[in-house]
């Protein structure tokens, strides 16, 4: 909450600054790691999620704000999630190995 | 009535459910909007990703050198905001003008970086409407996705400075810290939306 004076409590900026400079630092070494492809996705959203609470938190005064305000910018988070959920199914939908495989021009084309 | 409510450049909260600015909950509004715009492009990169058969690699593409020393840079940018709102809070107009100065510094350094990458690619043959390794949708929502930063990135510039000379207007500190505070909001926002941006279209 804001003070007598309307100025914030200021957490220790520097302590913030470096877990995002870490995090950023682990991100890029999650790519090299021998992980299947789902692993490193999961992490690297996981951390990118992470390092973006941290700016929403302290950088931009949410944590010490009423809940409405946190309310508000939760929304956006929920609704992209309905989004990629939306969308989830035309990725599954579609057959990646007729991308591949050209029919030849001179073969007849099947009904 | 708020105890922020004793100074004449914060408003009154009128229920303990409301903020004490108003123009920072008209910043917030406006950043959730933005907020979606960005989700949206991101979930139709992904969806157009996944529906492709020749998406090419991006990191092999695009390479992460520069951008990571980006992200490194709109950090830093990030911690300079907010050291310049704490200099202000203590009273210190001349240190936040330097910090602001700072993140606008840092601002368009990212900028020229961003314009640099994008020459350099455009000269290896990744194109708007086509590129030479796969889906033309690749270059498209590549230049789309980064050139809206972009954009938000220039015009947190132009904000900054505009803050700057906000600042030196105004003999006491107080008087702009409100201002300050919503100016930083959208440079933590443009921040935060880059973190994104670089996993999604850069390590993913």
């Amino acid at each position: 909450m804001a003070t007598a004076t309307g100025t914030h409590k200021h957490p220790n900026y520097m302590m913030i600054f470096w877990w995002l400079a870490a995090l950023t630092v682990v991100e890029l070494a999650v790519i090299f790691l021998p992980l299947s492809k789902l692993t490193i996705g999961v992490l690297l959203v996981g951390l990118a999620l992470g390092k973006a609470a941290l700016v929403a938190m302290y950088f931009m005064h949410l944590r010490f704000e009423v809940r409405t305000m946190g309310l508000i910018a939760v929304t956006p988070l929920v609704i992209a999630t309905l989004l990629v959920f939306l969308l989830l199914p035309d990725g599954f939908a579609v057959d990646h190995k007729s991308f591949t495989k050209k029919p030849a021009a001179s073969a007849p084309a099947k009904h | 009535m708020s105890q922020a409510a004793v100074h004449s450049a914060v408003e009154p909260a009128e229920t303990p459910l409301t903020p004490e600015s108003w123009g920072k909950l008209g910043m917030w509004v406006f950043l959730v909007g933005d907020a979606i715009g960005f989700g949206t492009l991101l979930a139709s990169y992904g969806a157009m990703r996944a529906t492709s058969a020749d998406w090419p690699s991006p990191y092999e593409v695009l390479g992460i050198n520069l951008t990571a020393f980006m992200t490194f840079l709109l950090i830093c940018s990030s911690v300079t905001m907010v050291k310049a709102l704490e200099w202000l809070g203590r009273g210190d107009r001349i240190r936040c003008r330097t910090f602001l100065a700072y993140t606008a510094i840092g601002g368009a350094i990212f900028v020229g970086l961003q314009a640099y990458e994008w020459s350099k690619l455009i000269h290896e043959g990744l194109h708007i409407n086509g590129n030479i390794w796969g889906s033309s949708l690749f270059g498209t929502s590549f230049f789309l996705i980064t050139g809206f930063h972009g954009l938000h990135v220039t015009g947190g510039v132009l904000y900054l400075l505009a803050m700057i000379r906000y600042v030196t207007n105004r003999p006491d500190p107080m008087a702009s810290y409100n201002a300050v505070e919503i100016a930083g909001l959208y440079w933590h926002f443009v921040d935060l939306v880059w973190i994104m941006v670089f996993t999604f279209m850069y390590l993913l």
